[in-house]
């Protein structure tokens, strides 16, 4: 076993630098893909990834199996992992951001209020500020030939979004209880808890992408709607690939656990993929107030 | 663990090493450094004289862009990340950083970014021309097709910085020998943790900025299009928000730096040294809420206008107390002047008279008038050049013997010192002056009043350039042909776990943490 006083600095390794490789075909790919290109850098570079990924998890999972990890390495990967949760929550709060300041000052100028008149007048005269934006300025200004057309209705809070919130939150009470039993050892608990999370997460997407097309083939509620279609889909959309991410990565674990590799005290794969399960989660919770109900 | 570096060109691909992590970041940003440099050559080559002579104003533009994003994402920021591989570990005692393969990744995906950049001078409709602050609608609606590549460039230039940081912060937090507490760790460690807490909370946001520009340019969200309900005025909140503590995350690490140089040539321990971190924080946590400085002129109501001139000003107190303490480290020293501490001093001097014209640029009504001169570029480049770049001079100069345990030669060094001083000063000195009297920025012409002055600053720009080249030369010759030094300590007043070490460095150091008392 490793002790305290010494600090486990892998040898060289060649999965940084075919991760880098795949992460910049992944950006060149995207640039191409984008513009009309196809979409195979892209792949490539995202498979390339993928096999990294699952090799350098494969790796470090076997290092600690092996006992090199102590508590201080341990705690590296802890404090790694919650500082990436803390970047992930400034992305959404850029996103946040965005939303308010749309609905609390971008809107109301255009609609001629405080500094706002003189725009309103002579640049979209007759538009009026309101959430959801039915209307967009475009369309008041140039009618039917308007770029931005606004959606017709938008999503009922209180029916699927509503659902989901019920279920995102009972997903995060099972993983608490998955964790529990694991650190009692009980593996059947564990392996039961975790796999009714996982299967709540899919659940959840699935009512997401139901919910998307009912927006774009029923109500006109696209990206393309203007501003409560852009906020909406981005917010929302980033969001759902935060949650297949959690239910791969929770996906994971549970198949982990099945082999048995996690003990009571030592479980931080699972651990760390159940911190970030709950950070969508209260991500969600922010979503369902402020887009969903107050936004309706 | 015992044994050294891998031999040939794996060494530098596959290393998990945090020195020779630290070297390529260094290496990397000097040939960014010099490329951004290049660009800036033919700005002032094409502002020698009044009319267009060498390029056209579209290339102009692409020039004034891809010269800022290089500098400041590929020269400047990888050039600190780079010295605080190098010393941080060896500075508070520890075996590594605590991600060694993740800190490859951070380094080796830069390449690519760069590469992505740069590619784009050769796309069709050319680079980037937007400016390095990339505003919409000119980012968007007007952008030329290469904006693409250019936002995922961003993306994985974020993600280096990071992973970059998560791993400083994990090492600093976590990896600090037994004794060594918080209030003991050299400044360095101090001001580089508190960068590295400012990027992992802003590059997000820049993620962010790049992701809406990305949906407005190719799937039709109106985030910055009003026609959709948006505002182009929120793209500029977004990236200041990013962009101010950006400028911090910049100078930060180099106040670092600063604070270990002036007291080893001061032969006294630095002035007030809880103050410097409380000041250090001080300036972080203000500068999240100051970032619409940048926006005055876009009608702003007076309530804002107000606000961020007041809270703005208020930077000018911590980093005052900053100033103050260096000149009181340096008061009664036995000062000697070798190479770094010239650089140092310099920085001192010339950082102050670029927080001065910052503090009249604070004032609202008259930024009314300064803003988009060239005022603003002697204000950002008095902090940026003399700034951040002489302290990474001077680091690189204070450290080289630790490093490769070779001595630079002191008559170069100094002879490169006042090159870059005074042509540092002749460019950038006038600039003042055409602000003031009213040439805006990012243009490729100018009217004739600003005749003489250009020329002198052009002038300034080509000596300025030379003493890069020499700086070259001059780092060169020591790893090659320097006097080999052994002495664990290069310089007398030098203090710090980095100096018991032996020179050169060994490949791994504090393998077993020392005991810090
Ligand atoms: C006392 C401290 C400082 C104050 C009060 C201050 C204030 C300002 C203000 C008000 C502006 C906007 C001017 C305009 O566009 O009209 C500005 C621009 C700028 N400042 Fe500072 N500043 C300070 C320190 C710094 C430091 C330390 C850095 C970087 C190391 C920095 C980098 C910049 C840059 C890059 C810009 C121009 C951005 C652009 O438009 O391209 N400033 N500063
Ligand atoms: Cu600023």
């Amino acid at each position: 076993m490793a002790t305290e006083s010494s600090y486990y600095v892998p040898d060289q390794s060649r999965l940084p630098i075919f991760a880098a490789l795949g992460f910049g075909s992944m950006a060149v790919g995207a640039g191409s893909w984008v513009q009309g290109g196809s979409p195979m850098i892209f792949l490539a570079g995202a498979l390339l990834m993928a096999l990294v990924l699952y090799t350098w998890f494969s790796t470090v999972i076997g290092e600690n199996m092996a006992g090199m990890n102590n508590a201080q390495v341990k705690r590296s990967y802890v404090w790694g992992m919650s500082w990436f949760i803390f970047s992930e929550v400034m992305f959404f709060a850029c996103f946040f951001g965005a939303l308010f300041y749309v609905r609390t000052l971008a809107l109301p100028w255009l609609g001629g209020e405080g500094k706002g008149v003189p725009t309103n007048d002579v640049l979209w005269h007759g538009f009026e500020a309101t959430w959801p934006l039915f209307q967009t300025p475009d369309q008041v200004a140039h009618g039917e030939s308007a770029q931005f057309i606004g959606p017709e209705a938008i999503i009922d809070p209180w029916h699927v979004p509503l659902l989901n919130t019920i279920i995102l939150l009972s997903s995060s009470v099972t993983v608490h209880f998955a964790h529990t039993a694991i650190k009692n050892n009980n593996r059947s608990g564990f392996t039961r808890w975790l796999g009714l999370t996982w299967v709540l997460g899919i659940v959840f997407v699935a009512f997401q992408i139901a919910e998307y097309h009912e927006a774009y083939s029923e109500l006109g509620l696209t990206l393309a709607s203007g501003i409560f279609g852009t906020t909406f889909f981005m917010l929302t959309g980033f969001h759902g690939a935060h949650v297949t991410l959690g239910t791969i990565m929770l996906f994971i674990q549970w198949l982990r656990g099945l082999k048995g590799h996690f003990k009571p005290d030592d479980n931080f794969g699972f651990e760390a993929s159940s911190w970030y399960w709950h950070f969508v989660d209260v991500v969600w919770v922010g979503l369902f107030i402020f887009v969903y109900v107050l936004g309706s | 663990m015992a044994h050294g570096p891998a031999k040939g060109i794996g060494r530098w691909i596959f290393t998990t090493n945090h020195k020779d992590i630290g070297t390529l970041y260094l290496w990397f940003s000097f040939a960014m450094f010099l490329l951004g440099g290049f660009f800036a050559m033919v700005i002032r080559a094409e502002l020698f004289e009044p009319g267009m002579q060498i390029v056209r104003p579209e290339f102009f533009n692409q020039m004034t862009t891809m010269h800022g994003l290089v500098m400041v994402f590929g020269a400047i920021m990888p050039a600190f990340v780079g010295l605080a591989n190098w010393m941080i570990p060896m500075m508070i005692g520890a075996p590594d950083m605590a991600l060694p393969r993740m800190n490859n990744l951070s380094f080796w995906i830069l390449p690519f970014a760069f590469a992505i950049l740069a590619s784009t001078l050769f796309m069709e409709g050319g680079a980037p021309n937007f400016g390095w602050t990339f505003y919409a609608p000119l980012s968007t609606t007007y952008a030329p097709p290469s904006v693409n590549y250019f936002i995922f460039g961003v993306h994985i230039m974020g993600a280096s910085s990071i992973m970059g940081s998560i791993n400083i912060i994990a090492t600093v937090l976590n990896l600090r020998a037994p004794g060594m507490t918080l209030m003991k760790m050299p400044l360095f460690v101090w001001t580089w943790l508190i960068t590295a807490f400012l990027l992992v909370a802003v590059m997000p946001v820049l993620a962010g900025a790049v992701t809406m520009m990305l949906m407005d340019v190719n799937f039709g969200t109106s985030f910055f299009n009003a026609a959709g309900g948006g505002d182009p005025v929120l793209f500029q909140h977004v990236f200041w928000f990013f962009g101010h503590p950006e400028v911090y995350i910049i100078i930060l690490p180099a106040f670092g730096v600063i604070s270990a140089i002036i007291p080893a040539f001061s032969r006294k321990p630095l002035f007030g040294y809880s103050s410097m971190v409380y000041a250090t924080a001080a300036i972080a946590f203000l500068s999240f809420i100051v970032w619409a400085h940048h926006m005055f002129t876009v009608g702003m109501p007076l309530t804002g206008e107000l606000y961020f001139m007041y809270a703005t000003m208020l930077i000018a107190v911590p980093t005052g107390v900053k100033v103050f303490n260096w000149i009181s480290t340096m008061f009664r020293g036995a000062m000697t002047f070798e190479t770094p501490m010239l650089f140092a001093i310099a920085f001192v001097i010339l950082f102050t008279m670029g927080g001065f014209t910052g503090l009249m640029l604070s004032i609202a009504p008259s930024d009314i008038q300064y803003h988009d001169t060239y005022f603003v570029v002697a204000h950002f480049h008095y902090v940026m050049v003399a700034g951040a770049v002489f302290s990474g001079t001077a680091a690189v100069y204070y450290w080289l013997p630790k490093w490769c345990g070779k001595m630079y030669d002191e008559t170069m060094g100094k002879l490169q010192f006042w090159i870059a001083f005074i042509g540092f000063n002749i460019t950038f000195f006038p600039q003042h002056f055409l602000g003031l009297a009213g040439m805006p920025r990012r243009y490729a012409d100018y009217a004739l009043q600003f005749a003489d002055w250009n020329m002198v600053s052009s002038i300034g720009a080509f000596i300025y350039g030379a003493a890069q080249l020499l700086f070259l030369f001059n780092v060169i010759r020591t790893i090659v042909a320097g006097k080999p030094v052994t002495e664990p300590k290069t310089w007398e007043g030098a203090e710090g776990l980095e100096w018991t070490l032996p020179t050169p460095a060994p490949y791994h150091t504090f393998s077993t943490p020392p005991e810090v008392k």
